[in-house]
């Protein structure tokens, strides 16, 4: 894979006149500013676009920004605060202002940098943040209102009434905040996430990336090099210069040519990196079709790559950096280095009459890019007041009109700039006309990635930046990132760099020859602001000012973070990229420390703004996580049943027959056909653990409150675990199947706690111990099957050899029994609903024909299938504790069940228990709850309190846990965790529900409503 | 985050679940009584809720949960996130029962 793949005809294409359609000639021609020859653009390939509604045309190869630029589109967007009227600023991902609406309907997205998007044929864009047009922005007035608008405003402005927050300021502020709209429709387009490893990422493809991934390639370490451009080349693409004797860019395309050669290099074009994490684990935003309307079929439109490196080589650049003047946002303004990429990169003129504001000689470099080009420079505005050596005769040949002094304003108005304002050295001012201005206030290395671990930026002096100080381990960073400005650097350093960090990985190979190229000089005097009257911006995406920034100070946030949340300094979509190093020097100049000293805001991922949707990839509707299907789904889906998601599992809920109106009509006819006849369900998502070893028993003995090891071959057993620190984990019914082998069950919730905690105590706790642990959950099919009539349909499944009666198969007996045709399944006399009732196992692959053979076995006692409502309709009847009453407060003895606590043995949180606290006579405990009025419904989360209190925190004694309508009492009836509940069975209660409004008396009773003598599941 | 399991190979942090401090050593006492109960209960107020925050290198238990549900004991740096070692817990992957204590 390299950048230049797609097509040979991406190179600079000769003139227009040697294109050959007419179509392309008129499509040239209706672009006011593209240049006639030149550019990475294919002149053949014309595409239409529209912006606001104007249809517009610009080439293959372009830029959204790049296309505007030639077709003579200056004002691009309102800006956030004041609606000022704002142009294209820069030329790559650190955009600030040129933020549009990309697309329409159900794929619109809002804040896209016009900069990044590529054009294609048919694209639509509207700007944002005015109405009811660019031009005429009504919210403009906010220009008026500025004084109000400064550093602080929010915290000033909304402070009182308070009670107007909610209902005026909050929605106020909501209207106004924010650039574009985002879609209201779902989103249409796939996303993706994948992983990739290699030894050697390199981020950035740059002179020095690609020099960087060419020696480790070579060397033969399994390379990543990921750009955030359509194409590899970096800075090559628009400053040109010559390498090994040839032009850059043929200089770009042997290197990726010799890059896609490599078997063991990966090269991911569009593909920008956003974060730094531990262990070499980096993320990466593809935007596979994000330049095209609509993606292919099975296409997605973005991927989320998690890149596993060994080592990094960060090539990440530079960002330059603007000057604080007044005017400075006015459309037309421009960084140096922004419009020579439009010029070179792309053939478009950003001005025709271009004046300069540069305090380095890396902005000269603009002057022969806009002579090359045959535009004017108006003239050159640099503050040190002499041409650098390089360009001195350049100078002299087109007597360039070079200004000691500063920009000190810029006339224009919508359409952009039409005069500079320049004060020279002397205090002078002088007017000079131009329609474009060209801002160069030096480079900042591109350091935020080497700061995700917290590593702090150091200065330096000469360049008047800050560089990477600790980086993370196993990341380089090098060239224009690490403060190397020379072509020659970035080649040699990139190389460098490439070679140790292959060979750190073990390559063996050969790195290959270092390219050589010139080192240019780079001298700068260090110039962040101009003072003179006017607004002159920082921050252009918050519209943060010079003046914002000395007013935070005035008022005391002088450290950095506290001038970023009181500005919203760097705190837009760009993150400050082009803000943030001059709002901190402007502080560091208004409090007399040194930029160091004043240091920099924490840099944290995302390095650039990633949409959730990419994030989400898949996991999204049906597929957000996965699902667990129980073996009877299907055929339960057939059925018609409900489903309901407990956990990851869907299980089914009730079974609705034709003429039920509602649930409840369905789930009372099951609990009573269960009752009065014989039911089953499926109970498989149970979580089912084989516990086997000589020392199991006495394992179980210790993770169990009661006593395990004494448990007969053939017997079941409730069993009840506790945190070490005395509270209730989990509870569950466990059999012993053989000498050695005890069949545990845990419930659905915290099967996969319960493994954890079971393989700690184990593997860590008592590794002495000959016990093994084997998860089940998955292999066993299990139902529960309840009601009167079970032994008789039961007795049709098992083969006939098998004795089920009271005496062959007593009440908590576990076994396995043949069924008639061979299986052998796990049988269990157990019963949750308290009716007579068995639980049986078979592999799980019969368990949707055991669901069947249920049906057939027991259709002559109307056998009927029931779902978890019913399941928990029968257990709060029976006044069984379930998750609500286990909820991680609750102690045995709360749930009633303080009795099974041995008094012989050790136990996981038996110490821990007898706390205090823990056995305090006040505390919460399980009761029965019914409304005194028989038709009230009670709902659970009331709370209870006594008859006749005031209702309030003070009086609270408790709450409704779990409730249901019992069929069998023909009433509400609830389970409720009461303090002293025990000895009040009787009272009436005050029940308070404020959140439904709703105040009643119940009476506390028994929990166990029905059948209190447990003589229906020994039957 | 990757985590190099003993049994497993260098993994990805999100099938591991972490427990917190290896050092705490589960007390053990005579269920007759013998102890003083005051002691008891104090050793297992101190086992299972003191713990030092360390800003260092600190042995720590993982589970492998996602994997071969090994619990591991890892010296990791809680400042830099590095992982110096990561060993199987006694118990840990045997077919044989271990020696009490390690």
């Amino acid at each position: 894979m390299s950048g230049y793949s797609q097509s040979e005809s991406l190179g600079r294409t000769a003139a227009v006149e040697s294109a050959s359609s007419a179509r392309s000639q008129a499509a040239s021609a209706s672009q006011s500013h593209r240049l006639r020859s030149g550019g990475l653009i294919d002149r053949k390939v014309p595409l239409q676009f529209t912006f606001d509604g104007q249809a517009m045309t610009g080439f293959a190869g372009d830029t959204l920004a790049s296309a505007l630029v030639a077709n003579g589109v200056k004002l691009v967007a309102r800006s956030f605060k004041y609606h000022r009227p704002r142009g294209i600023i820069t030329a790559g991902s650190e955009e600030p202002s040129a933020l549009v609406e990309m697309r329409t309907g159900a794929r619109k997205e809002p804040n896209t940098r016009a900069t990044t998007q590529e054009l294609y044929d048919g694209l639509v864009a509207n700007s944002q943040n005015r109405w009811p047009s660019l031009r005429r922005d009504f919210m403009s007035i906010n220009q008026l209102a500025a004084p109000i608008f400064v550093a602080g405003f929010y915290y000033k402005t909304f402070m009182w009434p308070a009670k107007f927050w909610e209902k005026i300021y909050e929605p106020l502020i909501r209207r106004a905040a924010g650039l574009g709209k985002s879609a209201e429709l779902p989103d249409p387009d796939h996303y993706d996430k994948a992983w990739a490893h290699c030894d050697v990422l390199v981020v950035g493809a740059g002179p020095a990336g690609l020099s960087a991934a060419l020696a480790a390639g070579r060397a033969g370490s399994r390379v990543i090099l990921v750009e955030e451009d359509s194409h590899v080349g970096g800075r090559l693409l628009s400053d040109g210069g010559e390498i090994d004797g040839m032009h850059a860019e043929e200089w770009v395309r042997s290197a990726s040519e010799e890059l896609a050669g490599l078997p063991n290099v990966r090269v991911l074009t569009r593909t920008a990196l956003f974060g730094v994490y531990d262990g070499g684990v980096h993320a990466a935003l593809e935007r596979v079709n994000d330049h095209v309307p609509v993606p292919g079929p099975h296409q997605v439109r973005q991927r989320v790559w998690r890149i596993v490196a060994k080592r990094s080589v960060v090539t990440a650049g530079a960002i330059e950096r603007p000057i604080v003047f007044p005017g400075n946002d006015r459309p037309g303004v421009m960084m140096a280095s922004a419009v020579r990429t439009y010029v070179n990169r792309f053939a478009a003129m950003p001005g025709r009459k271009v004046a300069l504001f540069t305090n380095n000689d890396d902005g000269w470099r603009t002057v022969e890019a806009i002579q090359q080009a045959g535009g004017d420079i108006a003239a050159v505005i640099d503050p040190r007041g002499k041409v650098p050596a390089e360009y001195q005769a350049v100078a002299e040949l087109s007597d360039l009109r070079v200004i000691s002094g500063g920009v000190s304003d810029v006339k224009g108005g919508v359409d952009g700039v039409r005069a500079v304002v320049v004060t020279d050295s002397n205090g002078r001012t002088q007017q000079i006309d131009a329609d474009c201005l060209a801002v160069s206030g030096g480079w900042n290395p591109n350091v935020g990635l080497s700061c995700f671990h917290r590593g702090k930026p150091v200065w330096r002096e000469d360049i008047a930046a800050f560089v990477p100080g600790d980086a993370p381990r196993g990341m380089r960073l090098t060239g224009a990132a690490n403060g190397e400005f020379s072509l020659g650097a970035c080649l040699r350093d990139g190389h460098a760099a490439g070679a140790a960090a292959a060979a750190e990985c073990g390559a063996a190979g050969h790195p290959g020859e270092v390219s050589e190229a010139g080192d240019e000089a780079y001298a700068i005097s260090p110039l962040w602001q101009v003072r003179a009257k006017g607004k002159a911006f920082v921050d252009f995406q918050h519209d943060v000012t010079a003046s914002d920034v000395t007013l935070a100070q005035r008022e005391g946030f002088e450290s950095v973070e506290h001038l970023k949340r009181y500005t919203t300094l760097g705190m837009a979509t760009d993150q400050g990229k082009t803000s943030n190093i001059t709002g901190l020097a402007i502080m560091a100049a208004a409090t007399g420390r040194t930029i160091p000293e004043t240091g920099t805001t924490i840099y944290r991922p995302p390095y650039a703004p990633v949409a959730i949707g990419a994030l989400a990839g898949h996991h999204r509707d049906e597929n957000f996580h996965a699902w667990r299907l129980t073996p009877s789904h299907h055929w339960a889906a057939a059925r018609g049943a409900v489903f309901v998601d407990t956990g990851l599992w869907k299980r089914a809920q009730w079974y609705p027959q034709p003429g039920e109106k509602d649930w409840l009509e369905s789930v009372t006819r099951e609990v009573l056909a269960v009752r009065n006849g014989v039911g089953f369900c499926d109970v498989s998502t149970l979580g089912k653990v084989d516990v086997r070893g000589a020392d199991a028993g006495t394992f179980l003995d210790r993770v169990y409150i009661n006593a395990f090891s004494a448990l007969g071959v053939g017997k079941a057993r409730y069993g009840l675990m506790l945190r070490e620190d005395g509270i209730v984990m989990d509870d569950g019914t466990t059999s012993r199947l053989a000498e050695d082998h005890y069949f545990l069950t845990t419930t659905t919730a915290k099967a996969g706690p319960v493994m954890a905690h079971l393989e700690f105590c184990r593997q860590v706790l008592w590794p002495e111990l000959d016990v093994q642990l084997s998860s089940a959950s998955d292999q066993w099919a299990q139902f529960s099957i309840a009601g009167p009539n079970t032994r008789k349909l039961l007795q049709a499944l098992v083969d006939p050899s098998e004795d089920l009666s009271n005496e062959g198969f007593p009440f908590m007996g576990a076994r396995e029994v043949k069924l008639r045709g061979g299986v052998v399944a796990r049988l269990f006399r157990i019963s949750f609903s308290g009716e007579m009732a068995f639980e049986i196992s078979v592999p799980a692959r019969y368990g949707a024909a055991m669901a069947e053979n249920l049906m057939i076995a027991g259709k002559p006692y109307g056998v009927t299938p029931y779902g978890t409502e019913a399941l928990g309709v029968m257990r709060i009847e029976k006044g069984h504790v379930a998750g609500p009453e286990l909820n991680g407060t609750t102690t045995a003895d709360d749930l009633g069940l303080g009795k099974m606590m041995s008094k012989k043995k050790d136990f996981i949180g038996r110490v821990m228990a007898g706390r205090p606290a823990l056995t305090a006579p006040d505390r919460q405990v399980v009761v029965g709850i019914k409304p005194v009025d028989a038709k009230r419904r009670l709902r659970s989360g009331a709370h209870v309190m006594p008859k006749g209190s005031i209702a309030g925190p003070e009086t609270d004694q408790g709450y409704v846990t779990s409730v249901c309508y019992s069929p069998m009492l023909q009433q509400w009836i609830g389970l409720g965790l009461v303090e002293r509940g025990r000895e009040r069975i009787g009272e009436i209660v005050r029940i308070f529900d404020p959140l439904r409004s709703e105040d009643y008396e119940a009476e506390i009773c028994n929990p166990v409503f029905y059948d209190p003598e447990g003589v229906r599941q020994r039957g | 985050m990757r985590i190099a399991c003993p049994f497993c190979g260098e993994r990805e942090n999100g099938e591991f679940t972490y427990l917190g401090d290896a050092s705490p050593k589960r007390p053990t006492f005579a269920i007759d009584g013998g102890d003083s109960p005051e002691l008891v209960e104090d050793a297992f107020y101190d086992y299972v809720y003191l713990r030092d925050n360390v800003a260092g290198v600190m042995r720590e238990y993982w589970y492998h949960g996602g994997g071969c549900r090994s619990w591991l004991i890892a010296e990791r740096n809680t400042v830099t996130h590095e992982f110096i070692s990561v060993k199987a817990a006694p118990g840990a992957g045997a077919a044989k029962p271990a020696q009490a204590g390690e």
